[in-house]
């Protein structure tokens, strides 16, 4: 029997479990007229439908861990002595191979004897682990469901055991975004810390060049790799800057058309259009910056007199700015919007103009949670990664001018891990050491931007 | 100039809640509307939120030094009629009025009345204290900066602290006028939204149920500082306490749905009221 036929046997057998459950609910209600039931009988339904089906659901689970490492345990002891005693990863290529064929895909080379030998134990192995699975849930089911069924008396509190499991799953549900983070977070660490025993952490952090080809052949030329960090921080610095500079002053200023002098037909159609620019694929914003807004800049530079690289910061930065806008427009509103009413009409009543109102009595007052915003909006400045890749250069230029090319992080993170790449090289491996560094800078400045935010609610009260 | 702001976050008066309809025969006034030294006049003024009539044809004089307080069951036009003697009720949309309000002789709804000036005139105190999120001194200086009353720091400082004083707040914030203004409790609150429009130099103090909100000792300092600003403003009282009436003002306006319904001397109202609603309403029988 198949483990996924098991599975799905398990959720309808829930459904029926829930039947079953309010059914005999019922009927004990209308044999004991008398008392008044503690539970609807929906409940008791979902109470015989949770607790028939958990403990199977936890086996399945359980069974599904611990599988594989039983199958490929059991296989291997039994491979001959020369074989067993490969090295680890030639060993999980012969596992591979015996999988494969017991499996019937494609397999690296003529299966040798011992692999059809191995490849039959490994069919025989999961036909049993596969019946005694679906043998064992099916009798603890069974079991389970006569328990819980023996438990549906009028009495019994089925409600709050429901409550329980609903707030149990929704438990689960949140920590599975934490347990998510702490993963990514904890393989990227790994990998630059295999990264940072070929480069020394300082020369990484404090390097001003940057140039990650490293030698393949020990006789290739000037290939020795360089891994300073600086100057693809110094980039993303740079585009950021530009970014926030173009979008905090047109997001503030219309988030404050917006929310304090457009008609509500003008917000009407105003907000949502705004809110477009935030729905348009990065990937676009990376064509517009690419092909209209660099060749413009370029071409007024030269106007000027000015040599404006076709490849510029300022180019990458105006386009990720003008995405930022709705970002810090939304936000900005939704914080104006908070001040009370109260705090206007006070100033109004003191012969305050709108503008003097707004300066002096709204902007202080949503003050951090305006800067609680652009924090975020910079952090998502420093992550973004398709514009750049597409408008930003790969030359590593240690320069604050805006109109030379520069890259950035997240540029050479992608361009580092495209194509075909050894997975032990320090190249590649540097590309983990640059996302573990901008994951920190962006999570500090998540941190902050929150706390700030908060700090902010609490000004009213 | 005038300013409108897009939301409706303010409390439009509903229609009443109690189906108190009254005939025809009763919309007249009863009692005289006018003061013998005026400084508001207003004269036959309508007033319309969308479709609702908020107030009806009402006409009512405010005298100097003297309080008027206005009276009624809710949603009666009290609060409504206060807003527009300083223009509050322009920050609604949808509000409308007609008829006319004379300030010192000049129409404030008038093309050259400046809304700015006007407020600076006719100060307003809210239901609910309302500092703004700034310091204690800030928030008093705020309406002497903006109209640019102090030409130094020590003339600053001086309006401050008189302001204060007037409103009887200094001595319990003097050592700290830094301190953020709502911080204070609520009674402080609202003597600091006093001082600070006190602070503007108006001719006039609106003062929309400035009591509601607080305890009864914090209530009694208010209606003794009250007392005292008479001597030197014109002030308007809203207030849903009759006994509250009785103690701070002169003359007593009892308003019942959207219309004026009857004015005249406090004594005379609260002890010999000429219309039955009014002698309805302040002896408990409704509102």
């Amino acid at each position: 029997m198949n483990p996924s036929t098991v599975f799905i046997a398990l959720i309808g057998f829930s459904f029926l479990a829930f039947f079953v459950g309010r059914r005999k609910a019922v009927a004990r209600q209308l044999a004991s007229s008398g008392i008044k039931p503690h539970s609807l009988p929906g409940y008791h339904g979902g109470y015989v439908a949770l607790w028939s089906v958990i403990p199977g659901l936890l086996l399945f689970t359980l069974w599904l861990i611990i599988k594989p490492v039983f199958i490929r345990a059991q296989v291997l002891a039994n491979l001959p002595n020369e074989i067993s005693v490969l090295p680890e990863g030639q060993l999980s290529l012969i596992y591979n191979d015996i999988r494969n064929l017991a499996e019937g895909n494609i397999v690296s080379s003529d299966p040798t004897v011992y692999v059809e030998a191995a490849a039959q134990q490994y069919i025989n192995l999961t036909y049993i682990s596969d019946l005694s699975l679906a043998v064992s849930v099916l009798v603890l089911v069974l079991v389970a469901l006569a328990w819980s069924m023996r438990r549906v008396q009028p009495e019994m509190r089925a409600r709050n055991k429901v409550e329980w499991a609903i707030q149990a799953l929704l438990m689960c549900a949140s920590t599975i975004a934490i347990f998510t983070t702490i993963g990514i977070f904890l393989s990227v660490l790994f990998e630059s810390l295999r990264f940072f025993q070929r480069v020394p952490l300082f020369d990484f952090l404090f390097g001003l060049d940057w140039s990650p080809q490293t030698a393949i052949r020990e006789d290739q030329v000037g290939s020795s790799g360089a891994f300073g960090a600086v100057p693809l921080f110094a980039g993303t610095l740079l585009i950021s800057s530009i970014a926030m500079l173009v979008a905090v002053p047109v997001g503030l200023m219309s988030a404050i058309y917006l929310s304090e002098y457009a008609s509500s037909k003008m917000r009407a159609i105003a907000k949502p259009l705004l809110e477009v620019l935030a729905g348009i694929p990065t990937v676009v914003y990376g064509y517009f910056a690419a092909l209209t807004v660099a060749p413009l800049f370029r071409g007024m530079g030269e106007n000027i007199g000015l040599t404006v690289s076709s490849e510029s910061a300022l180019g990458a930065g105006v386009v990720m700015g003008i995405m930022i806008i709705p970002f810090i427009s939304s936000l900005s509103d939704d914080v104006l919007n908070a001040v009370p009413q109260a705090l206007r009409e006070g100033s109004f009543g003191l012969g305050a103009t709108h503008s003097e109102t707004i300066r002096l009595v709204l902007l202080p007052a949503a003050l951090p949670g305006i800067v609680g915003g652009i924090l975020l909006a910079v952090s998502r400045a420093i992550g973004e990664t398709m514009i750049v890749v597409m408008a930003a250069g790969l030359a590593a230029n240690l320069t604050i001018n805006p109109f030379e090319a520069v890259t950035t992080v997240t540029v050479q993170i992608v361009t580092l891990l495209v194509g075909d790449q050894e997975f032990d090289s320090a190249k590649t491996l540097a590309a983990f050491a640059l996302g573990l560094l901008l994951f920190l800078t962006t999570l500090i400045l998540n941190i902050i931007a929150l706390r700030v935010v908060r700090r902010y609610r609490e000004q009213y009260e | 100039m005038s300013q409108s702001v897009p939301k409706t976050k303010t409390h439009v008066p509903d229609e009443t809640e109690n189906d108190l309809s009254i005939g025809e025969s009763e919309h007249k006034t009863v009692g005289d509307y006018t003061a013998k030294e005026p400084i508001f006049q207003a004269r036959n003024v309508n007033v319309y939120y969308a479709d609702n009539h908020a107030i009806k044809d009402v006409s009512l004089d405010v005298g100097v030094n003297q309080v008027i307080s206005l009276i009624g069951p809710s949603g009666c036009g009290k609060s409504t009629f206060i807003r527009c003697l300083n223009r509050m009720n322009d920050t609604i949309d949808s509000a409308r009025i007609t008829g006319e309000i004379l300030l010192d002789g000049e129409d404030i709804y008038s093309r050259e009345m400046d809304v700015v000036m006007l407020r600076a005139r006719v100060g307003i105190v809210f239901q609910k204290p309302n500092p703004f999120p700034k310091s204690i001194f800030d928030n008093v200086a705020y309406g002497p900066r903006i109209h640019g009353l102090a030409r130094n720091r020590a003339e600053l400082d001086d309006i401050v602290q008189s302001s204060l004083e007037r409103a009887g707040l200094w001595s319990e914030v003097k050592d700290r006028l830094t301190d953020p203004g709502t911080g204070l409790s609520g009674g402080q609150q609202q003597r600091l939204c006093i001082a600070r429009t006190i602070a503007v130099g108006p001719e006039v103090i609106l003062m929309d149920e400035p009591c509601s909100a607080l305890d009864p000792i914090a209530t009694a300092r208010i209606e003794d500082l009250i007392d005292e600003l008479k001597q030197n403003f014109a002030i308007v009282i809203v207030t849903h306490s009759m006994q509250q009436a009785a103690r701070v003002s002169q003359r007593t306006a009892y308003f019942h749905l959207g219309y004026l319904a009857e004015v005249g001397d406090t004594n005379d109202i609260f002890t010999n009221p000429q219309h039955k609603l009014t002698e309805d309403y302040i002896t408990g029988r409704f509102g």
